[in-house]
């Protein structure tokens, strides 16, 4: 079982990892479930343990606790090894319109899912011996692909983390090192507990997952999941601005 | 997460005849649904799974819906002794995609897998094979127990709150946990030999000679009449002895919200005529379990096709000493309703126990039908109906009903003030609030 790919789940509780990992689960994978509820992740252990992985273990940290980033990355190795995976699947959704008139909780939403991100990333990739293959998953959203005026603090950060994620792509060219950057549309997680669900747009946490999982078994940079979140944004995209500046979304 | 995070919500039950405004509070967690039920509040709180209970046994009108559907982890499997321990919201669906492939099926099994392993327990849900195997009751080892006081209770079967729980509906507390003994499968395939009944006869002789035959149902066109009453198709099955351990896939058909009343005399009379007469009805195949135990679960939303007013189920058991005539009376008064049942399944139940103190199943033949509200009309025929099982000595199985009387229950159910006095008082719903109060 040692040569079975090592997963690094960051954000393991949330439901799209968990839906991630199990599906993962099946192929007798090693999970490092990182997460800030020690109990919670024991139960995702278990779970992914029950499903098949072949081992599953917590790290009980929070991720966006900026400067212990590098130090966590350097325990996880010596703890698990190398990884073959990482997913980053965390994040804050806030409310737009509070986060304007409270900047510690605008900042507060950029650095866990903005900085943080780009920290754990750079720090895994920072220890990554050259040559070796390497897949990070990152959970974007289709909020990061124009500002919108419903959402566009947490979209600043994860179209923040989609340039970024694009960049490390490029500089990856050629090398076994891949990046996915996954973007869903309204899923049904308690992250949109406030929302109103229900609907053709809105999806379950396993339909990403299986688009997730198809994604990194092809190879695909960007993925959005579901797929028809693709041509929607692209309209959105080019919606010329007399037009989408009278849009309430 | 406490009960601030509640959402109110209208929410139907699976019959679908009116919807109950309720706070509806998610789970994803064993330690929130804990936190749930210690939660101080004078409204009333009840968990909720996948909402397959027909009335109102899973709604809670002005309290608190505890939805558990998240709270879907595996504490422990055992796969060498088929050994599995798993939250409450974990639905049968999902078990069995992880089981199956691994050679364990469930010990018994509902109608639909669309329902959680904390509401299979809580209704004590029995299937095609109830004579040998009982309810699920009989397979639970383990209940983890999540109390209003603050208690996290651990039970086994000689506890007098398992007992309670199991069949308990919901009312004893959270179950956070169910423990349950699976049973072996060499192949997803079951062998199932399909005959043709032409009246209540041969459904009581089949029903004695199957005994080869570990799952047994039959299905009974409600059109007939006179001699040919009990008309219909016999269905028994076993799980084959090789073959790839193959599990289901997903459903591909939905009813849409906007469905108009489809099931009606016409549609009911032609789908009955080409089930039965079909050439392939009758002789014996090898199918996947998918097909044999949950036909209905390939149509989702299939409760929509009964329109906007919804539909009650009558199902009922009644010994077998007054099984013949009280089969004939209640198969005979749903002929004078204006609409015949879609669906009217008959089967034979054994004497084994369940420890469940509430639990349906006694011996004696079972009967299930689905009847279109056409309001009071509909509701006086399911009161006649009721009373022809209580003269009987039967009783109506809580998680279909919808309409049964306080006196009906508490006669079918002499056990319930035990149940009661085991009731968590932070803990109701509307069926005890009509039944028991």
């Amino acid at each position: 079982m040692s040569d079975s790919r090592l997963v690094v789940v960051l954000g393991a509780t949330s439901a799209i990892a968990q839906a991630y990992a199990r599906r993962r689960a099946g192929t007798a994978a090693r999970f490092a479930l990182v997460g800030r509820r020690e109990e919670r992740l024991h139960a995702i252990a278990a779970d992914l343990l029950a499903r098949g992985a072949a081992t599953a273990e917590p790290v009980v940290t929070e991720l966006a606790a900026l400067d212990g980033i590098e130090g966590a990355v350097e325990r996880i190795r010596a703890r698990f090894g190398p990884p073959q995976e990482i997913v980053v699947a965390y994040g804050v959704l806030g409310e737009q319109a509070s986060l304007e008139r409270d900047l510690a909780g605008a900042r507060a939403t950029l650095d866990v899912n903005f900085t943080s991100a780009v920290l754990w990333l750079l720090a895994f990739l920072k220890q990554h011996e050259a040559g070796q293959p390497l897949t990070a998953v990152v959970i974007g959203s289709v909020a990061g692909d124009r500002g919108r005026r419903s959402n566009f603090i947490y979209g600043a950060a994860k179209g923040g983390l989609d340039v970024f994620v694009q960049g490390l792509a490029h500089a990856y060219a050629g090398t076994p090192v891949r990046f996915v950057m996954v973007k869903p549309g309204f899923v049904d997680t308690p992250m949109t507990a406030a929302f109103v669900k229900g609907g053709p747009l809105w999806s379950s946490p396993d339909r990403v997952a299986a688009d997730m999982e198809r994604a990194v078994r092809r190879g695909a940079r960007v993925v959005y999941a579901p797929w028809f979140w693709r041509p929607i944004m692209a309209v959105i995209r080019y919606l010329p601005w007399f037009v989408f500046r009278r849009l309430k979304i | 997460m406490d009960r601030s995070t509640a959402e109110r919500q209208k929410v139907y039950a699976w019959g679908r005849i009116e919807p109950r405004e309720h706070a509806v509070v998610p789970a994803s967690f064993a330690d929130e649904m804990v936190a749930a039920v210690r939660a101080t509040d004078k409204r009333p709180l009840l968990c909720r799974g996948l909402g397959r209970s027909y009335g109102d046994v899973a709604l809670n009108g002005g309290g608190y819906l505890l939805d558990t559907t998240r709270a879907d982890h595996f504490l422990s499997a055992d796969w060498a002794t088929g050994v599995v321990r798993a939250e409450a919201g974990l639905s049968l669906d999902a078990l069995l995609r992880v089981c199956v492939p691994r050679g364990w099926f469930l010990p018994v099994s509902p109608g639909t897998k669309f329902v959680t392993l904390g509401g299979a327990v809580a209704n004590d849900v029995h299937g095609k094979n109830q004579e040998s195997a009982g309810t699920i009751g009989c397979h639970v080892r383990r209940i983890g127990l999540a109390r209003s006081t603050g208690e996290m209770l651990e039970l086994s079967p000689d506890a007098p709150l398992f007992a309670a729980t199991i069949g308990g509906l919901g009312l004893t507390g959270v179950m956070v946990w169910v423990e349950l003994q699976l049973v072996p499968i060499r192949s997803a395939t079951m062998e199932v030999e399909t005959l043709a009944m032409r009246g209540l006869e041969d459904f009581f002789r089949l029903s004695a000679e199957s005994a080869d035959w570990n799952y047994t149902v039959s299905w009974v066109d409600s059109l007939a009449r006179g001699a040919a009453l009990g008309r219909g198709l016999f269905i028994r099955g076993r799980h084959a002895a090789a073959g790839p351990l193959t599990p289901h896939g997903h459903p591909r058909l939905t009813v849409p919200h906007a469905a108009r009343h489809i099931l009606n005399r016409g549609t009911i009379a032609l789908f009955n005529f080409l089930y039965r007469t079909r050439p392939w009805a009758t002789g014996r195949a090898v199918m996947h379990y998918d097909r044999f135990f949950y036909p209905l679960d390939s149509l989702s939303h299939w409760n929509r096709l009964y329109g906007r007013g919804g539909f009650f189920q009558h199902q009922s058991v009644v010994p077998m000493k007054h099984a013949p005539e009280t089969l004939r009376s209640l198969l005979a008064l749903t002929g004078e309703h204006g609409e015949p049942s879609f669906l009217a399944v008959l089967k034979v139940m054994g004497d084994r126990r369940s420890p469940g103190l509430l639990s349906f199943p006694m011996a004696g033949v079972t009967l299930a039908l689905d009847l279109a509200n056409r309001g009071e009309s509909t509701r006086r025929l399911l009161d006649r109906m009721t009373d022809l099982v209580a003269a009987a000595g039967g009783r109506i199985y809580p998680a279909k009903d919808a309409t049964m009387s306080g006196e009906a229950f508490r006669a079918g159910y002499p056990a319930w003030r035990r149940l009661e006095q085991h009731r968590d008082p932070a803990i109701m719903s509307d069926f005890w609030r009509r039944v028991a109060a």
